[in-house]
């Protein structure tokens, strides 16, 4: 700031000079913004983190989509990535088996464990000791734990764990992930071994919520246990299994590790290759990142869709 | 402090501390010079721990350049055992994070090329900075150039063959010396060593993580085939000689069952059941015996080579290929020139580097192995080379005969490889794990799918 001075005595004077009037709008402004400093640091904290490495990329991602590089030259191929990627001989076949194990979990990954909590929830006795015991494979690096799945319990030959137990109980083997037929049911069993207990310890929690009159006047009421988790249970979590629902769908969509450990990638016969799997390929193996770039973009646009269509039907329920 | 100005002071230096810790990411830290002034430049591919005698040898070797180049420094990196691990490569390439000379492997280099990660050599890759460099292979250094430029140094070569475990061949009775030379007596030999039992499989093939497709097509080429037509436009191995290498592969697999019941390989799988003992024979190069030993724990006594087999007669064609160095974009001359140098000391000078056979002997490394081969036959290179492995071989001369003896035209691999081999996985794993297969089947149903990535990847 320049200081201003009486010429030739060198007197300051300039906090004494007259000042023009403060504009109280701004002063207000720069008042809030000092009280909010605090909230400012910390929100810039989380907003430089999200812009960096989830809005940056995701952007990038669809600006990519629409490029081509070659020899180090970056061009606009407008809509040319998508064509290709469409028209790769994986493509549909990625999505039907991404689906099929969208499927596949919602009926074994979704109801296994919510019918294992209200089990849990039922229990009077060693109820921490059980939930420690479901909640334990969580706590496997999954990598390790399907590594344990493909060379002890999906070992074909008949020392594979689960082939010997077929055998003992006098059941045919299986071919596990070397049989086209039974790679997504296996990775859907591995997947839920794996998750479940984080699912589990989210719905005892909801059940505890809910306060035990209801229970007790449906028992009055002459409900069996069926009709209390039917007209009791599910409808007290409905919020939860709802919010539930929705976020396997979107994280079943985008099956990657269990392809990859399990079925080498894409599993006998493609049977197990899914979207994520394929956009793998092209980024990584065929020096293809603007098709895996738009085929991300297209599984975005996919997962976007398939949410909203769901919240919206969810409100409308509401 | 009190506690909300506490808070103030620390909302701010989160803030602060993330903004720089992002732009300390975004900053390259590499340098040209010390403070010394010597050049310095960073190379990878260096063995990792595990490795003991190839990280000590690469040791010793950068000690011993440093001291006869007292203006370079070189840093070393390790990147895995697998050095040009095609996810992790790409990962490295397309964030230019890869050191100032790194490691590829031939079919790498139309991808390094696009990346733009790379710079042309074409103007340094001579004599002068590397004094062997005209008695390099014509067709190595090919490879690695493109129209008319050089991207990157040839630094090993191989061919497939037929690798198989002399001790189990032993077992089974059959003759150690004598590898089989068809198709047809690989699957005798394979049916002899699975009748051992002990889940010990005859012979060991590929079938996924793209690994399947590579195998059919050094197989195809054994049989006299190609994957695609000779302008790159068409699928070309739904004919008769693709049918031959499937059917060979089925009839192995499920009317000998003398395949083993793992199928579903890929290239860890099969070569952690030979370092176990658990394979008879399977299509590899010589350097897959270094593999298995260095890696999976096997035994360098164990294992011999023949040549790759042919379908009624010597094969037609092999799978060949190899591995070099590509200088990043942006390097300075000085920087290229030690990284020539370096390349030409450890990779491409007889008695030095990878070619001091007295040193890799002395360590009790395999010495002996009939490849790589960079030299011209007939070049000084190639005489000092080839008399240093001879007086320095530590293997029996007879575990490689076969294969050296008799040499198979090599072919190389297809543009769009990948993809290609993608896509034969599948038919590969459909013969090795679905009895009820069909071969014409799953050939048509490959073959329209490669004609329709040709047809995409050319637009």
């Amino acid at each position: 700031m320049a200081i201003a001075t009486v010429p030739g005595t060198g007197i300051d004077v300039g906090s004494q000079a007259p000042q023009p009037p403060a504009d109280p709008r701004r002063a207000r402004r720069n008042r809030r913004i000092k009280d909010n400093l605090t909230g400012y640091g910390f929100l810039a904290g989380a907003v430089i983190c999200f812009a960096f490495f989830s809005w940056y990329p995701m952007i990038r991602g669809v600006v990519m989509s629409f490029q081509r590089t070659r020899r180090g030259e970056t061009t606009w191929v407008g809509w040319d990535n998508y064509d290709r990627i469409i028209n790769d001989p994986s493509f549909w076949i990625a999505w039907k088996n991404t689906l099929y194990f969208t499927v596949l979990a919602l009926i074994l990954g979704y109801a296994v464990p919510f019918f294992l909590a209200v089990l849990l929830n039922e229990f009077r006795h060693a109820k921490g000791y059980l939930r420690v015991l479901v909640y334990l494979p969580v706590m496997l690096p999954p990598a390790s734990a399907l590594f344990l799945f493909k060379y002890l319990a999906y070992d074909p030959s008949d020392a594979g764990l689960f082939n010997a137990m077929l055998k003992a109980v006098g059941l045919p083997t299986s071919q596990w992930m070397q049989s086209a037929d039974m790679t997504m049911p296996a990775m859907v069993l591995a997947s839920t071994w794996m998750n479940m207990g984080g699912a589990i310890l989210i719905y005892l929690a909801a059940l505890q919520n809910i306060p035990g009159e209801l229970y007790e006047a449906a028992e009055l009421d002459g409900a069996g246990i069926w009709r209390r988790i039917t007209n009791v249970t599910i409808p007290q979590t409905r919020l939860i299994l709802s919010l539930m629902a929705m976020l396997q769908v979107v994280a079943t969509m985008q099956l990657f590790i269990e392809p990859l450990i399990l079925a080498n990638g894409a599993g006998t016969q493609d049977s197990a290759t899914s979207v994520v799997y394929l956009i793998y390929q092209h980024g990584f193996f065929q020096n293809d990142l603007n098709g895996a770039a738009a085929l991300g973009v297209i599984m975005l646009v996919a997962l976007i869709g398939f949410s909203a269509v769901y919240a919206r039907l969810n409100a409308k329920q509401d | 402090m009190s506690v909300p100005h506490f808070r103030r002071v620390a909302a701010i230096a989160l803030a602060a501390g993330l903004g720089l810790g992002l732009a300390a990411c975004s900053t390259k830290g590499d340098d040209e010079a010390d403070a010394a002034g010597k050049t310095i430049i960073t190379v990878d591919c260096m063995p990792v721990g595990a490795q003991k005698n190839l990280l000590q040898a690469w040791n010793d070797d950068v000690k011993a350049f440093e001291a006869a180049n007292p203006d370079i420094k070189i840093k070393s990196v390790s990147v895995g055992t697998q050095c040009a691990n095609p996810p992790d490569f790409t990962a490295r390439l397309n964030g230019g994070s890869m050191t100032d000379v790194f490691y590829g492997y031939m079919t790498d280099v139309q991808q390094v090329i696009d990346s733009g990660q790379a710079m042309d050599i074409t103007a340094y890759a001579n004599k002068d900075n590397i004094p062997t460099w005209d008695d390099v292979l014509a067709d190595a250094k090919n490879t690695f150039t493109k129209d008319g430029k050089v991207w990157g140094i040839p630094t090993k070569n191989y061919s497939m063959g037929l690798v198989y475990n002399k001790t189990l061949f032993a077992k089974a009775g059959l003759d150690p010396k004598s590898p089989p030379k068809t198709w047809a007596e690989v699957r005798d030999a394979a049916k002899k060593i699975a009748a051992l039992g002990d889940g010990v499989a005859g012979y060991g093939e590929y079938s996924s993580g793209n690994t399947g497709g590579w195998h059919f097509t050094a197989e195809l080429f054994s049989q006299g085939g190609t994957p695609v037509s000779a302008d790159g436009k068409k699928a070309d191995f739904n004919n008769d000689m693709g049918k031959k290498v499937l059917q060979n592969l089925k009839d192995m697999r499920y009317a000998d069952n003398s395949m083993g019941s793992r199928q579903l390989l890929g290239w860890g799988d099969l070569l952690t059941l030979a370092g176990a003992g658990k394979v008879g024979m399977f299509v590899g190069a010589p350097d897959a015996t270094t593999a298995i030993v260095t890696q999976f724990q096997g035994k360098y006594e164990d294992w011999a080579m023949g040549p790759m087999p042919g379908q009624d007669g010597p094969a037609k064609g092999t799978l060949g290929g190899g591995e070099g160095y590509f200088f990043k974009a942006g390097l300075s001359e000085d920087q290229i020139k030690a990284g020539l140098k370096w390349l030409a000391f450890e990779k491409l000078t007889p008695g030095k580097g990878q070619f001091d056979y007295v040193r890799a002997k002395g360590l009790g490394e395999q010495v002996g192995l009939p490849q790589p081969q960079l030299f011209t036959p007939g070049s000084a290179s190639q005489k000092a080379e080839f008399d240093l492995r001879k007086a320095n071989g530590n293997i029996a001369p007879e575990d490689f005969a076969a294969f050296e003896n008799n040499p198979v035209p090599i072919k190389f691999e297809p543009a769009n490889a990948q993809g290609i081999y993608a896509i034969l996985d599948s038919a590969m794993s459909a013969i090795l794990t679905n009895p009820n297969a069909n071969v014409d089947a799953e050939l048509k149903k490959a073959e329209e799918k490669v004609n329709q990535l040709l047809a995409q990847a050319a637009k």
